[in-house]
């Protein structure tokens, strides 16, 4: 191991022990950052006014679309990590997309609940099969189902591979499902539902709107890091637990 | 006896455990009903309840194969029948086990899927309630089919076959005691009190048969 | 460093006439033996004749097809079942490997709980006895497979029991932990406990019975 920890290729990166050094340096700036916007977005979305149309439960807009936005930039980071584990086979990507996994689950259900309390009162119902939430509901028991995969298997490395496979699968099949839903949604389209997204969105919201967004993607950024970095130390632990038990056997 | 329950317990959350698992099959499945029929809320709610029942039923029968085999794979199964306790309250304590990992958690998931629905609260509630009071009796009755296929290789499939056809009175009486509560001139306590005898009926009849048929199947 | 607690009393394992078949072949006939407090019996033979097949009709696992196994003791109820005054100690470990070793071994403490003979030693105790103290606190599928092996000898100890079966209890074992396992085994025998072993490795057992299993007895002819 070398002295310096300074990064000078992006490949240095995949080094688990400067990956740490680097997370230690940076998380308190990222986590501060986070917290910051999060206070201006808050405020912005709690000052601005209400839609003369949806009243207050306009708001329930500022979480649920940057939380819809970051299901899907999930997605595409497991779907990036994957190729790297594939064809770079980075110790690091493997960490990535099973960290990442847990956090676009959590996401998704955000975007989702939020999209439920939302449509309570706008459609009377708690859920419609329209086609947007549809694919959002389907990319959550994607989630799901790399989460299970991951913990179903012990080898973390094996596992790691083969969701990477399923990852990038999915990946393409994800404007596949898109686009069937919304074939599905067409030819089935009960008349009674109201279609999200309505009118294009007023400057007014469009200033909250966005620094929400960028918040929940740093949020979405310090949340990775911090996964990742208890997955190498879960990892590291788990590795030393061998080791004993290996040593145990030694002495005896 | 508390101890093999608590080990079963920990088994079934433990990484690589079922109970994660039979959740997420049971949401998936029913989630994908409304591809097949139609996003009429309409026609969803009407058939809600039966839908809701079937994916229950088919995500309990998707563990239970391992109910036994896990434990004949690692020789855990011969110190277990050994043992002087009877071999039926062990039987018993593995189901309940089973049950409270894997089969509560698909009813207490059974309230979302309802919204997915559409249903009303009022079906919700009924639903639920009769999966509470139903489903330990699909595992009572899996359990035998568990025991049966118990040193087959690929038991897996054969557990449901097996299975299945035993279990329909628990679906017709389960999901005609939901409809009962939402549909005016049926009444709701026939089918539930059915519902509630047929699963202390199999509480005793499983564990003996599984018993009987685990006492047969030593090699 | 094992303490067994032993009344000294009258303990019998007795078979009397064993016949057992697998599928439609006859593995053994007639097989009888006596043991009492303090006696082993060691089952040697080529592969395939039926040594696990003995011991598991001994253990009550496997139905005889004449002849029957008899437990006296005197603590045992009338009509107490063999089985139940046994270890068994079979190819498989019977530990989950989801499972803590301290789990595992602390539920078929509980499980199994103890006869009236004796009393077994808490988890931690059993592990040490076996040498592999230290890590107790790690998951069972962490161990090799010697320490596994081990492990599951230790499950031997946390619960009493005065007849021991053990079935190839050395596969997978080097030479320094067989001797763990002869001295274990010895002391066992010391405290009038009861041994029954199938074994291709000698356990360096002195004044042990030796049981040759020859090994297919005969299709089952006049079945049809």
């Amino acid at each position: 191991m070398t002295d310096s920890l300074a990064i000078s290729k992006f490949s240095d990166l995949a080094n688990p022990t400067r990956f740490l050094a680097l997370a230690a340096r940076i998380l308190p700036f990222m986590a501060a950052a986070t917290a910051i916007l999060f206070a201006i977005g808050l405020y912005l979305s709690f000052t601005t006014e209400g839609d003369y149309q949806q009243g207050l439960t306009v708001r329930i807009m500022y979480v649920h679309v940057p939380s819809a936005w970051l299901s899907m930039m999930c997605y595409t980071v497991m779907a990036v990590s994957a190729i790297g584990t594939l064809v770079w086979r980075h110790p690091l990507a493997d960490v990535s997309h099973k960290a990442a996994a847990p956090l676009g689950a959590a996401f998704t259900l955000i975007a989702l609940a939020t999209g439920s309390l939302w449509g309570r009162p706008m459609w009377g119902t708690w859920w419609v099969w329209d086609a947007r939430l549809t694919s959002v509901f389907v990319l959550f028991l994607m989630y799901l189902g790399l989460i299970a995969l991951n913990r179903a298997m012990d080898d973390p490395s094996r596992a790691a591979r083969v969701s990477a496979v399923l990852i990038l699968v999915g990946f393409v099949n994800i404007p596949i499902i898109k686009f069937s839903v919304d074939w599905w949604n067409t030819l089935h389209q009960p008349a009674s539902v109201i279609r999200m997204g309505g009118p294009t969105i007023d400057r007014e919201f469009l200033w909250p709107l966005l620094v929400m967004a960028i918040a929940f993607t740093l949020l979405f950024f310090t949340l990775h890091v911090m996964a990742m970095r208890n997955e190498i130390w879960r990892r590291r632990v788990a590795a030393q637990r061998r080791m004993a038990a290996r040593l145990a056997g030694r002495e005896a | 006896m508390t101890a093999l329950l608590l080990r079963d317990l920990k088994l079934s959350v433990r990484a690589g455990g079922g109970a994660l698992i039979g959740v997420l099959f049971f949401m998936t499945v029913v989630a994908v009903i409304p591809f097949a029929v139609g996003p009429d809320l309409n026609l969803l709610s009407r058939i809600g309840p039966a839908i809701v029942w079937i994916g229950a039923l088919l995500s309990a029968l998707l563990g239970l194969d391992r109910l036994f085999q896990t434990e004949r794979e690692d020789g855990s199964l011969d110190l277990l029948l050994m043992q002087e306790h009877p071999l039926v309250l062990t039987v018993l304590v593995k189901c309940l086990a089973h049950w409270l990992g894997n089969g509560l958690p698909l009813v207490i998931a059974s309230p979302l899927l309802g919204l997915f629905m559409n249903m009303d609260e009022v079906a919700i509630g009924a639903t639920m309630l009769t999966l509470l009071v139903g489903t330990p009796a699909l595992t009572f009755i899996g359990a035998v089919g568990a025991a049966v296929a118990v040193a087959l290789p690929r038991g897996g499939l054969l557990v449901s076959i097996l299975v299945l056809p035993l279990a329909i009175p628990v679906l017709i009486f389960g999901v005609s005691a939901s409809y009962a509560a939402v549909e005016d001139p049926a009444p709701f306590m026939p089918p539930f009190l059915i519902l509630v005898a047929i699963t202390m009926f199999f509480a005793v009849l499983g564990p003996l048969g599984a018993a009987l048929a685990l006492r047969n199947a030593g090699d | 460093m094992i303490k067994i607690l032993m009344k000294v009393s009258r303990m019998r394992l007795v078979a009397e006439n064993l016949s057992a078949r697998r599928g439609e072949d006859l593995i053994f006939t007639d097989v009888s033996f006596d043991l009492g407090a303090g006696e082993s019996l060691v089952l040697t033979g080529r592969n395939g004749s039926g040594k696990s097949t003995l011991l598991r009709v001994v253990a009550g696992l496997l139905r005889p097809e004449t002849g029957r196994v008899t437990w006296t003791s005197d603590s045992a109820d009338s009509g107490m079942r063999a089985a139940e005054a046994c270890h068994y100690l079979g190819h498989r470990n019977a530990m989950k490997a989801e499972l803590t070793v301290f789990e595992n071994l602390a539920f078929w403490k509980d499980f199994l709980g103890d006869t009236q003979d004796g009393k077994g030693i808490p988890p931690g105790e059993a592990a040490d006895a076996v040498g592999l103290g230290g890590i107790v606190h790690l998951p069972f599928g962490y161990l090799s497979a010697g320490q596994q092996r081990r492990m599951a000898f230790a499950k031997l100890l946390v619960a009493y029991r005065p007849v021991w079966i053990l079935d190839e209890p050395t596969a997978a074992l080097d030479v320094s932990a067989e001797g763990v396992f002869t001295e274990l085994i010895k002391a066992h025998l010391a405290a009038g406990g009861i041994l029954l072993a199938a074994t291709h490795q000698p356990l360096g057992l002195e004044n042990a019975k030796e049981l040759r299993m020859t090994g297919f007895a005969g299709v089952g002819e006049g079945r049809w």
